[in-house]
């Protein structure tokens, strides 16, 4: 058996080169699609990862938990308590890598010139650090101290469009626990920069105590923010947090921003439609391909069928031709995407289309990612499909009727 | 000439298998690229259509530099005699002004920092759909009625309801406090989160006395439902307001960026996953040119030596791969467009697509556009690149010599 398999094979393998050129002309087709099968899922994958991490970034995490009514109405009255034996208890999960807890209330901040709404947060700079981008984004002054900092920091726009700047006072308005307005003076000590104009005109952040002075509330919060270890027991643990604490709401970061997980799932299904789309552009030059070489080679197969191979075997040989011929072309293109991918570094720059970026949730350098099932994916489709476009020549191969084929010139 | 097409007709049915899926390769990719090209055209058109039909018109004439700061003082003088300047001028009866501003805005319970837009009631119904989205109450009556319009998030989260009168708290042009109470006549959802809930309009004549604006506003909003119209318009009204100094016209992309933005960016994106597909194509079909010739180097020999000169041969296999691409083009773009009318007809929709269509403010069925650009665009693309392919071998009949080829079989 070994014996024709490795006839079949050397024979196969020197019949691909009979034609060099015809060959080498399908086999860069191959490549070519495989290529840009790869490389445009790693594309793909690449911009789902940086929506994925830009908004667990930007403020949402993994999971938070709110009191019932604060997604619908984001304010103040909707708060919970810290001092939550229950609450607590749930939060010293295994699977919890870190959380941070948050007041984060509608406020009005005024300048000496300008004035504007936007949304208060108030955090404990230890616990935020490493689950937001706030602190890598400080551009000018410094991070805050502690809970009990009495500066703000603000975002680079905000502070333009406020005409102030990094050491200048504002005025913060909002409405404490019992709907009275409140309003304290507070040094800017920190001036933040991201890529999205949202977050740099939206968002003022001050210690958490200091935020619950100005509400007049104590060891309330708005939010608590939870990063996992592994994104893969999300539902597992939101299930379980939600479980024990009945009174709150519990929600994953697919459920907080709709949108994003929109566009990730639109990419994830778009995967194979492209891998397909590109097979069928190459699966005709294969067939035909694939079929000259049969017909060229009439008298040959009509020479061995009357020598006594069966027409199984000759199918089988036409089949390992165009089996081979596949291996090679994708061996080739994957080798020739990951060095692009290598190639491209960090990723591409679109800050070029910055404001366009922000609407579909997308910073401005979009990396490549190849993962496993991606490869996996645009591999099989390739074989598989392959091999049975070629179950077509190969059996017209088989069918050619010795006498006449012998005869034919 | 005649005989000529005659004689590279009937040289390309003479293998007509291969023929037949060289012109279903090319029929594929065509009309892949007519349907994919007429869908994300008829995307772009809605997504322009609805980003200046909700709201911020096609053009709008600013004091220089309000784009970039928004600030009270850059205003224009006596906005309202200048708009009606406009209309007159112009001929265009969708012209209206307005003025912006900034205010705490305080029902029984609650206090909200937003924007407040001070309009011309009847020429507003003409500018924007958003008096057309009432969904409680009414719209505006007129220009000095003392009353407002608020968005349906707002009113939720403000938990007021029709008829309920709300405090306005802001500083006027000149720095003076801004006050006044009104009441709600009217709750509108236009389907923008951030009109819905930061965007509260007044009549523009009690807007310019609340906030001391003195006759002044900000903006005269001009809105033409034909985009194409949109350099012709703003040469237009770059003309008329040239006695005026510091006025700006500015298009819709210079009011959105981010619209355009996403557009370039999504058809730079689109093109390189076409031409790639294309190239694919024309390397799957190459092949078949290639023997095309390499089979016939006998045939070409006797024709060289009955007086054909090379170039005429290579005519004739130019000719012959020119008419094969337009066959498999004209059948492609003829499925490509009825797949396009049939979506033209009813419409066409896939999943999640209603989530992104209200980030983007546009409706969830996407009509394709079936123009000149839309269908002829990715044809004429792949015609390019298979009459590209076809020159390789037409240029090898220069290297035939007659007595050479008579005797290759």
């Amino acid at each position: 058996m070994s014996h024709i398999t490795s006839l079949l094979m050397s024979l196969a393998w020197r019949n691909l080169w009979r034609n060099k050129r015809r060959t080498l002309v399908i086999l860069f087709a191959i490549v070519l699609g495989v290529w840009a099968m790869i490389f445009t899922a790693a594309f793909m994958r690449g911009m789902s990862s940086q929506i994925l991490s830009d908004t667990i970034n930007n403020l949402t995490g993994h999971i938070q938990i709110h009191s019932k009514q604060y997604l619908d109405d984001p304010v103040i009255d909707h708060r919970f308590s810290l001092i939550d034996d229950q609450l607590f208890e749930s939060l010293n999960n295994v699977l919890i890598k870190q959380t941070s807890s948050r007041v984060r209330v509608p406020a009005v901040i005024v300048s000496e010139r300008e004035s504007t709404g936007l949304v208060m947060v108030g955090i404990n700079p230890d616990n935020e650090n490493g689950m937001s981008f706030l602190q890598s984004s400080i551009v000018e002054g410094r991070y805050l101290k502690d809970e009990n900092d009495s500066g703000i920091i603000i975002g680079r726009k905000l502070a333009e469009r406020l005409e102030t700047r990094l050491g200048k006072r504002v005025v913060i308005m909002s409405q404490d626990k019992d709907n009275k307005i409140v309003d304290r003076g507070f040094r800017i000590v920190g001036i933040f920069d991201t890529q999205m104009e949202a977050l740099e005109t939206g968002y003022i952040f001050m210690g958490l105590q200091t935020s619950e002075d100005l509400l007049n509330i104590k060891n309330e919060v708005s939010e608590v923010s939870i990063l996992l270890h592994d994104m893969n027991q999300l539902d597992e643990l939101v299930a379980d947090l939600q479980q024990q604490n009945p009174h709150l709401d519990v929600q994953g970061w697919a459920q907080l921003e709709p949108m994003s997980r929109v566009i990730i799932e639109l990419y994830d299904s778009f995967h194979l439609v492209w891998h397909l789309i590109v097979f069928l552009a190459m699966g005709f030059g294969i067939v035909n391909t694939l079929l000259m070489s049969v017909f060229e080679r009439t008298r040959e197969f009509g020479l061995f069928q009357s020598l006594g191979l069966k027409p199984g075997f000759i199918m089988g040989q036409v089949w390992v031709e165009s089996t081979l011929l596949l291996m090679l072309g994708l061996f080739l293109g994957n080798i020739i995407a990951w060095w692009s991918v290598l190639a491209t570094g960090e990723g591409i720059d679109v800050s070029a289309f910055a404001q366009g970026m922000e609407m579909a949730n997308l910073s401005n350098i979009i990396p490549f990612v190849i993962i496993t099932k991606d490869l996996v994916l645009a591999n099989s489709v390739v074989i598989i499909l392959g091999m049975l476009t070629s179950i077509y020549p190969a059996w017209r191969a088989s069918r050619l009727v010795p006498a006449d084929a012998i005869t034919r010139v | 000439m005649a005989s000529t097409w005659r004689f590279a007709w009937r040289n390309i049915w003479r293998q007509p298998r291969r023929t037949i899926l060289s012109i279903l390769a090319i029929a594929f990719g065509a009309g892949l690229l007519v349907f994919s090209i007429g869908i994300q055209l008829g995307q772009y058109d809605l997504m322009i259509q609805s980003s200046i039909r909700i709201y911020h018109g096609l053009l709008q004439v600013q004091k220089e530099g309000y784009l970039d700061e928004p600030k009270m003082r850059t205003s224009i003088a006596d906005i309202s005699s200048l708009a009606s300047d406009l209309r007159k001028l112009s001929g265009l009866d969708a012209i209206s002004a307005r003025a912006n501003g900034f205010a705490l805005v305080s029902s029984d319970k609650r206090t909200y920092g937003t924007m407040i837009v001070g309009v011309q009631p009847e020429f507003e119904k003409k500018i924007s759909s958003l008096p057309g989205v009432i969904k409680e109450g009414r719209y505006l009556s007129s220009d000095s009625a003392d009353e407002i319009i608020i968005g349906r998030s707002l009113a939720r989260n403000m938990q007021i309801k029709l008829g309920d009168e709300v405090t306005i708290l802001g500083s006027g042009r000149d720095g003076s406090v801004a006050a006044t109470i009104v009441p709600v006549v009217g709750i509108y959802e236009s389907g923008s989160r951030d009109l819905d809930r930061n965007l509260i309009q007044m009549p523009l004549i009690s807007f310019q006395q609340v906030f001391e604006m003195n006759g002044h506003g900000h903006s005269i909003v001009i809105y033409d439902e034909d985009v194409k119209q949109l350099d012709a318009l703003r040469l237009q009204f770059q003309d008329l307001t040239a006695d005026y100094k510091d006025l700006v016209t500015l298009s819709w992309d210079e009011i959105q960026p981010g619209v355009r933005q996403m557009i370039e960016l999504d058809y730079a994106s689109g093109w390189l996953m076409y031409i790639v597909l294309v190239a694919i194509i024309t390397f799957s079909i190459l092949n078949t040119f290639l023997m095309s010739v390499l089979e016939r180097t006998r045939e070409f020999g006797i024709m060289l030596a009955l007086g054909y000169t090379p170039f005429n041969i290579g005519r004739l296999v130019m000719l012959e791969a020119f008419i094969l691409t337009l066959v498999g083009l004209a059948v492609g773009t003829l499925i490509g467009v009825a797949i396009n009318y049939y979506f033209y007809v009813y419409g066409l929709t896939f999943s999640g697509m209603e989530e992104i269509a209200k980030m983007y403010n546009m409706p969830a069925t996407i009509t394709p556009q079936i123009s000149f650009e839309s269908v002829f665009l990715g044809p004429a693309m792949i015609l390019l690149f298979t009459l590209l392919a076809a020159l390789y071998p037409a240029t090898r009949i220069r290297k035939l010599q007659p007595v050479e080829a008579m005797h290759s079989i």
